[in-house]
C-alpha cells in the first residue's frame, strides 16, 4: 500500500510524539491520539491519511517508555515509521503493537514523497523520486511478533513467549 | 572467555549461557509499573486472558506520577489499578510512598536480579547490581503475567572513572559529562558497565543517579558491581540478607572503554532541549531561572537533599525564583524531617511537596508556563516536558540547584563549599 511521507528531524522524543501534559487522556486513546505531534506538526492530525509514513532521523522515540507514543502513531493510521535509528523501548513498543519500525537511511526521502514498503524484501520504493531504498532484514524475533499481529496476539496464541524457537 | 555483568545476569536467568547478540527468554525477578503505564499494562493482561499473574508478591503497581491525583481522569485510573491489584494480589505502593525506582531500590531490588519496569528510568536498579531496564506496558504485562521477557544480550561499553572527585562534583556531573561525551544515542541497545576507583568510592546515591540516566545515552542498563558500599546500603535498608556479590570477569569482552578522569570534572549543565547538549558551569553564561526543582528518581535521595541543604542553610531563595523540593520516597522524607534538612529548605523559602515524581512529569506541582526557565535535578529536559513547549529546562546537580536558587541564575556551587 502506497502512502505519503511526514518528514521529521532527529531526536523526536516520546514527549514530542505525545506530551506528558495529556497524561490524563491515556485511558481515552481516541482523544489522546488527537494530540499527536501537536507542537512539532500542528497540521498532522487534520491532514494525516491512513497508510501514511512517518520518516525521521536519528534516535526516534527517545525518552519516556510510554507505549502511548507508538499507539497514537498506529491509531492515526501510520503504516510504518522509518528512521536512521530508534530508541530501544520505543522500538519494542512499535512491534508489540504491530507497527513496523524500519531502520534505514532516510536522507533521500522528503516530506510528501509517496512511498511503498515491501517489508519481506527489505525494500522501500519512493514513487515520487523513482528510487528504491533497501534496508537490512528485520531481526527474526521482530518479524515473528509482527507476523503474529503484535505481542498480545502472540501470547494469546501460545499462552507463552515462543519467540526464540 | 570471561563475561560482562550483563552476560552473567542474563545467563543466570536464561537457564543457559548466553552471549552478546543472542536473543533469549529471561526469567523476571521483579516487575512493576507506574500510574501512567500501569492502566495500559493491566488492560493488556486482561486482553491476553490472564486472570492470575505469575508472581504477585514480586509485582508492584506504583502510584507516583500523579500523586496525589490532580485530575478526575487520573483518579479513575488509580481506582482501576487498585481494583486490579486487589483481584490479582499485585502489591500497591500508594500515593505518597514515593517514586517507583527509589522505593524499589529501598525495599525490593537485589544484586544479580532481573527487573523490568514500565518506566524508562527503571535502569536506576543497575546501581545495586541488578539487570534493571525500562519497557513499555505490553512487555511489562507479559513479564507480570508470565514471569518472563525476551532480551537481546547487549554489547557492553565499559565506563572507567578514575581519581578523586573534586569538592562540589557529584554522580550527576559524572553522568552528564558521560552523556555529553558519547551522545544521547551513544549507548543505544547497549549496556553501560561502570568501574574504576572513583566508582568504587562513590556512595549508593551517586551510583543511582548515574544508573538512572543510562537510558539518556540510549542504554538498556547502567550496571554497577555490588560491593561493600552496596552491602552497607542494603543493611541500612534492613536488607543485609539480600546482598550478593556481583562483578564482571577480569577477561570480559567489552565493545569499547570510555575513560573519565575525575579530577578534570566541573559542574555540568544539560541545556535545552537535549540531555546531551551539555556545557560546564564556566561555559553557561548568565541564565536567569524562574523555578528550581530538586527531586526525582535521579536526585531525590537523602544525600541529594543534604548536598543542597548544606549550601542553602542560613540563606534565602532569590526573590525572583521559586524552589520546589520533592523527596524521592517516604523514607527519604522522614529521614530529612528528622535531621532538620526539610526545615532548612522551608526556612530558606523553598516549598516542599509530598514524595513522588513531582514537577518532572509536567502534570502538577510546578508546571512551567510560556517562556519560563527551570533548573532541575531530573534526568531529562525535552521540550515541553514540564509544561509549556515554550519553556526551557536545564539539568544540574542538587548543589547546582541550591546555588541557582540563591542567585536566581544558574550558579556554580563550589564557591559555597
Amino acid at each position: 500500500m502506497k502512502g505519503r511521507t511526514w518528514k521529521l528531524g532527529d531526536a523526536i522524543s516520546t514527549d514530542h510524539i505525545i506530551p506528558g501534559r495529556y497524561f490524563y487522556l491515556r485511558s481515552n486513546l481516541p482523544e489522546l491520539a488527537k494530540h499527536i505531534l501537536e507542537y512539532e506538526r500542528p497540521d498532522f492530525v487534520e491532514k494525516v491519511s491512513s497508510g501514511d509514513f512517518i520518516v525521521a532521523g536519528h534516535n526516534f522515540g527517545l525518552g519516556s517508555s510510554r507505549e502511548h507514543a507508538a499507539l497514537v502513531i498506529k491509531l492515526n493510521g501510520i503504516q510504518a515509521v522509518l528512521a536512521k535509528g530508534f530508541a530501544r523501548i520505543f522500538y519494542r513498543n512499535c512491534f508489540n503493537n504491530g507497527l513496523p519500525a524500519i531502520i534505514c537511511d532516510t536522507d533521500r526521502i522528503e516530506e510528501g514523497d509517496e512511498l511503498e514498503l515491501f517489508l519481506g524484501d527489505g525494500k522501500i520504493m519512493n514513487h515520487t523520486k523513482g528510487e528504491t531504498l533497501t534496508f537490512l532484514p528485520l531481526p527474526a524475533v521482530m518479524k515473528r511478533i509482527l507476523d503474529d499481529g503484535g505481542l498480545v496476539e502472540h501470547v494469546k496464541k501460545y499462552k507463552d513467549l515462543k519467540l526464540t524457537e | 572467555m570471561g563475561m560482562t555483568l550483563a552476560e552473567k545476569i542474563l545467563s543466570a536467568h536464561a537457564g543457559k549461557e548466553v552471549r552478546v547478540g543472542e536473543i533469549a527468554v529471561i526469567k523476571v525477578d521483579l516487575a512493576y509499573t507506574q500510574d501512567g503505564t500501569g492502566p495500559l499494562a493491566a488492560r493488556k493482561i486482561q486482553e491476553m486472558g490472564f486472570k492470575e499473574v505469575c508472581n504477585p508478591k514480586r509485582t508492584l503497581f506504583f502510584f507516583d506520577h500523579a500523586s496525589p491525583s490532580p485530575r478526575m481522569e487520573l483518579s479513575n485510573d488509580h481506582a482501576f489499578l487498585r481494583e486490579f491489584a486487589q483481584k490479582t494480589g499485585i502489591q500497591v505502593s500508594e500515593v505518597g510512598q514515593g517514586i517507583s525506582h527509589q522505593v524499589a531500590a529501598e525495599k525490593y531490588v537485589r544484586p544479580g536480579e532481573v527487573v523490568v519496569g514500565a518506566d524508562s528510568h527503571t535502569c536506576t536498579g543497575g546501581a545495586i547490581g541488578a539487570f534493571a531496564t525500562g519497557v513499555g506496558s505490553t512487555d511489562a504485562a507479559v513479564a507480570i503475567a508470565l514471569g518472563k521477557v525476551w532480551f537481546r544480550v547487549p554489547e557492553t561499553i565499559r565506563v572507567l572513572v578514575e581519581g578523586k572527585l573534586p569538592v562540589g562534583i557529584y554522580g550527576k556531573d559524572i553522568v552528564l559529562h558521560l552523556i555529553g561525551k558519547i551522545g544521547a544515542e551513544g549507548a543505544t541497545y547497549k549496556a553501560l558497565e561502570l568501574g574504576g576507583d572513583t566508582i568504587d568510592n562513590l556512595q549508593m546515591a551517586g551510583r543511582m543517579t548515574i544508573a538512572n540516566m543510562a537510558v539518556e545515552a540510549g542504554a538498556k542498563v547502567g550496571l554497577f558491581p555490588s560491593d561493600e558500599v552496596t552491602r552497607n546500603w542494603l543493611s541500612r535498608m534492613g536488607r543485609a540478607g539480600d546482598f550478593k556479590k556481583m562483578a564482571p570477569d577480569g577477561d570480559a569482552v567489552y565493545e569499547k572503554t570510555v575513560r573519565i578522569k575525575a579530577k578534570d570534572l566541573k559542574p555540568v549543565i544539560a541545556c535545552p532541549h537535549q540531555v546531551d547538549n551539555t556545557k560546564t558551569i564556566d561555559e553557561i553564561g548568565e541564565v536567569k531561572v524562574d523555578q528550581v526543582f530538586l527531586g526525582t528518581s535521579c536526585n531525590g535521595r537523602l544525600e541529594d537533599l543534604h548536598a543542597a541543604a548544606q549550601i542553602l542553610k542560613g540563606k534565602t531563595v532569590h526573590s525572583k525564583t521559586r524552589m520546589i523540593v520533592t523527596p524521592g520516597s517516604r523514607l527519604v522524607y522522614t529521614e530529612a524531617l528528622k535531621d532538620g534538612t526539610i526545615e532548612t529548605f522551608i526556612n530558606s523559602g523553598a516549598l516542599v511537596t509530598p514524595p513522588g515524581c513531582g514537577a518532572c512529569v509536567g502534570l502538577h506541582e510546578g508546571v512551567l508556563g510560556d517562556g519560563e526557565v527551570c533548573l532541575a535535578t531530573q534526568p531529562r529536559n525535552f521540550q515541553g516536558r514540564m509544561g509549556s513547549p515554550k519553556s526551557f529546562i536545564y539539568l544540574g546537580s542538587p548543589a547546582v540547584a541550591a546555588a541557582t536558587a540563591i542567585e536566581g541564575k544558574i550558579a556554580d556551587p563550589r564557591k559555597y563549599l
